[in-house]
């Protein structure tokens, strides 16, 4: 669920700079009617999450309706729940880490897509994409097997190779979308001018591209931040934050959990908003 | 203007030695099973405005690609101020270049673009800011500094990748279709001033084109290229009145193409035969033979109505009767279209020095007159 959503949202970032930048306004047609519609689709769509966030403030214990009166509190006891705390912590060092090799292994395959031509291009693209599209079960089971006859102990770092391999998908695009809008000749340009291809990577291609990686990479945190089927596989003592939330869930929901929620909404809220503000700085070429 | 003109470099030296500043030796290029050049040698002269025209694919711009070091030589050799350029890489040659689509660097603002090369050279940076400010100054384009180039119009850009490169002082400025994306007026200003700029900076501008105007305007000499080799090399007069095959002719200006069948040659003239539309005479082509069938090339303006010309000039031209067909105005000079008893066309063009419509009208007879000098036979 988590990865199909990601992955409009990765393709979505692309699509600033392939759309005309002067496409005319539509003028708007059909009434009220598609005013109503529309209303009811993202109704449909945050209504559930609004209802989480909402009873999160609730000053009662039990999810009841009405809201009889709204209170921090449950944001307090998370901060004294060492549980929930160690739990954040993992979440971040997991989608910090996992975003990280993602980036630097996402971009080297960017650019080797990018520059050069080399028989079995169009499977290796596939196959960088597969994870991505891949069900969570099948990665989570496909992992563990992996990992069991490997030897592995079960642990932070075994999440973090799984996230790692569908974040890499992320940067990729992302880089390889903006790579192709990059013409040659800067390149050229540099290298005209005296720069050897070092010095050309990094004053040249590198600025240009700084925007796409971000972009990608906060998508790729925001990701791994939220992920649930793959870690529940293969994660080992330690619980992230989803992970200690469906844990907690078995004795009901609690107004803490709404609170937990309500974090892990705005985190991804706040990533996928910076992330498609990044990519559009790129496509204009700030 | 000054500062960045003629240094001590070793281009200025190499000028008093009189050698070329570019050499091509057989150069050729393959892409795949693609042949884009085929056996190019050329010599380009110190301080030159050496222009290679051609129609797209002709390997113009494959050659020039070559010179600066973004792609190399299949064979043959490359001689930049006398040094062999082997597989030297774009940053290790003494050219700069001028991008068809300029490539200034998005993210920088003007003045780091045009300093660009100079950081990389390692000048000092009081001594940058001062090239910089001189080269900008040269395009006649102060005060966009601190611009991205976004903010700039395109006859802007087009002065900064100038300044960008210049500022280098390279010995040789490599320009592939740098006006291409402008308007016409603005191209026609900006190709006074790079002839302007080749004669202050005295370095050798090689341009790549398919424009036969731009090329006839700026150029010193021309490269005329087609299928990866070069065709003619010559002045603009050279080229534009002594073609010397039909594709030539034909790619730069008007030329009426007249099938003749050689009569008699006297080493300098030869009489030829315009089936069914009476005997001309035509200057002899350069190195061969004039027999058989061949193709004589006349320019339309080089063709006067008879009436036209005193009769002192008449007298020992190329005369032809025909009918007017047709009579098409074009603001600075009328054309006409005269067809001949043979069933050839030709056109004439007809400055209009006078005011009002043409005296002449369709369908009479009318006579025109040429000198055989302008009458050229082809090649091929």
């Amino acid at each position: 669920m988590s990865a199909i959503r990601a992955g409009t949202l990765g393709s979505e970032t692309v699509a600033p700079a392939a759309l005309p930048q002067s496409a005319p306004a539509r003028t708007r047609r059909g009434g009220p009617w598609l005013g109503i519609a529309s209303a009811l689709v993202y109704l449909f769509l945050y209504l559930p999450l609004f209802v989480v966030v909402l009873y999160s403030f609730s000053a009662t214990k039990v999810n009841a309706w009405p809201i009889k009166g709204y209170t921090l509190d449950w944001y307090r006891e998370l901060l004294v729940d060492r549980d929930i705390q160690e739990s954040i912590r993992l979440s971040v060092i997991i989608g910090l880490v996992a975003a990280s090799i993602a980036v630097v292994l996402g971009t080297l395959t960017a650019f080797a897509l990018d520059r050069f031509n080399f028989p079995g291009k169009p499977a290796i693209r596939f196959f960088v994409v597969m994870p991505i599209v891949l069900p969570g079960i099948v990665t989570g089971v496909a992992m563990l097997s992996f990992f069991s006859m490997l030897g592995w102990q079960l642990s932070k770092w075994t999440i973090i190779i799984a996230h790692g391999t569908f974040c890499i998908t992320l940067i990729l695009n992302n880089v390889v979308a903006r790579l192709g809008q990059l013409p040659r000749s800067l390149d050229e340009a540099s290298a005209d001018l005296g720069a050897p291809p070092g010095r050309t990577f990094w004053r040249v291609t590198f600025p240009l591209i700084r925007p796409a990686i971000l972009a990608g990479a906060i998508l790729a945190f925001t990701l791994s931040f939220d992920e649930v089927v793959v870690t529940f596989f293969l994660t080992g003592r330690e619980k992230t934050l989803p992970l200690l939330i469906w844990g907690r869930l078995r004795q009901g929901i609690s107004p803490e959990i709404n609170a937990a929620a309500t974090i892990i909404v705005a985190v991804s809220l706040a990533g996928v908003l910076l992330s498609n503000r990044l990519s559009k700085q790129a496509a204009i070429g700030g | 203007m000054a500062q960045l003109a003629v240094s001590e470099s070793a281009w200025s030296e190499a000028r008093l030695l009189g050698r070329p500043s570019i050499e091509l030796r057989d150069v050729s290029k393959y892409f795949g099973d693609v042949q884009a050049v085929n056996g190019i040698s050329l010599d380009v002269r110190q301080g030159e405005f050496l222009t290679l025209l051609g129609p797209s694919g002709c390997g113009k711009t494959t050659t020039l690609r070559m010179i600066g070091g973004f792609e190399l030589p299949s064979s043959g050799e490359i001689l930049i101020e006398g040094e062999a350029m082997g597989d030297r890489p774009p940053y290790r040659r003494p050219v700069n270049t001028v991008f068809q689509n300029y490539a200034l660097f998005p993210h920088m603002t003007v003045a780091q673009n045009v300093s660009y090369g100079l950081e990389m050279a390692g000048v000092p940076k009081v001594e940058r800011q001062k090239r910089v400010q001189d080269a900008l100054a040269m395009v006649r384009l102060p005060h966009v500094e601190r611009r991205k180039p976004a903010e700039l119009s395109g006859g802007q850009q087009q002065r900064v990748a100038l300044a960008r490169a210049l500022v280098n002082r390279p010995a040789v400025l490599l320009l592939d279709e740098p006006l291409g994306a402008l308007d016409l007026k603005l191209r026609k200003a900006m190709q006074l001033e790079l002839k302007q700029l080749n004669r202050e900076v005295g370095a050798t501008f090689v341009y790549v084109t398919h424009d036969q105007e731009e090329a006839l305007t700026m150029s010193d000499r021309i490269a005329v290229m087609n299928e990866g080799r070069i065709l003619q090399l010559g002045t603009p007069g050279e080229i534009y009145e002594r073609p010397r095959t039909r594709f030539v002719a034909d790619f730069i200006g008007q030329t009426n193409f007249l099938e003749v069948d050689v009569d008699g040659w006297d080493g300098i003239t030869v009489d030829v035969d315009l089936r069914g539309s009476g005997r001309l005479r035509a200057r002899a082509p350069e190195g061969i033979q004039p027999q058989g069938r061949m193709t004589l090339a006349v320019r339309p303006e080089k063709i006067s109505l008879l009436g036209d010309l005193p009769g002192s000039e008449v007298a020992g031209s190329n005369g032809l009767t025909g009918r007017l067909d047709e009579i098409v105005y074009v603001g600075t000079h009328t054309q006409y279209l005269i067809r001949l008893p043979g069933g050839q066309v030709l056109t004439v063009y007809r400055q209009n020095r006078a005011v009002g419509e043409s005296e002449h009208t369709a369908g009479e007879s009318l006579s025109v007159v040429f000198n055989p000098q302008s009458a050229a036979l082809l090649a091929d």
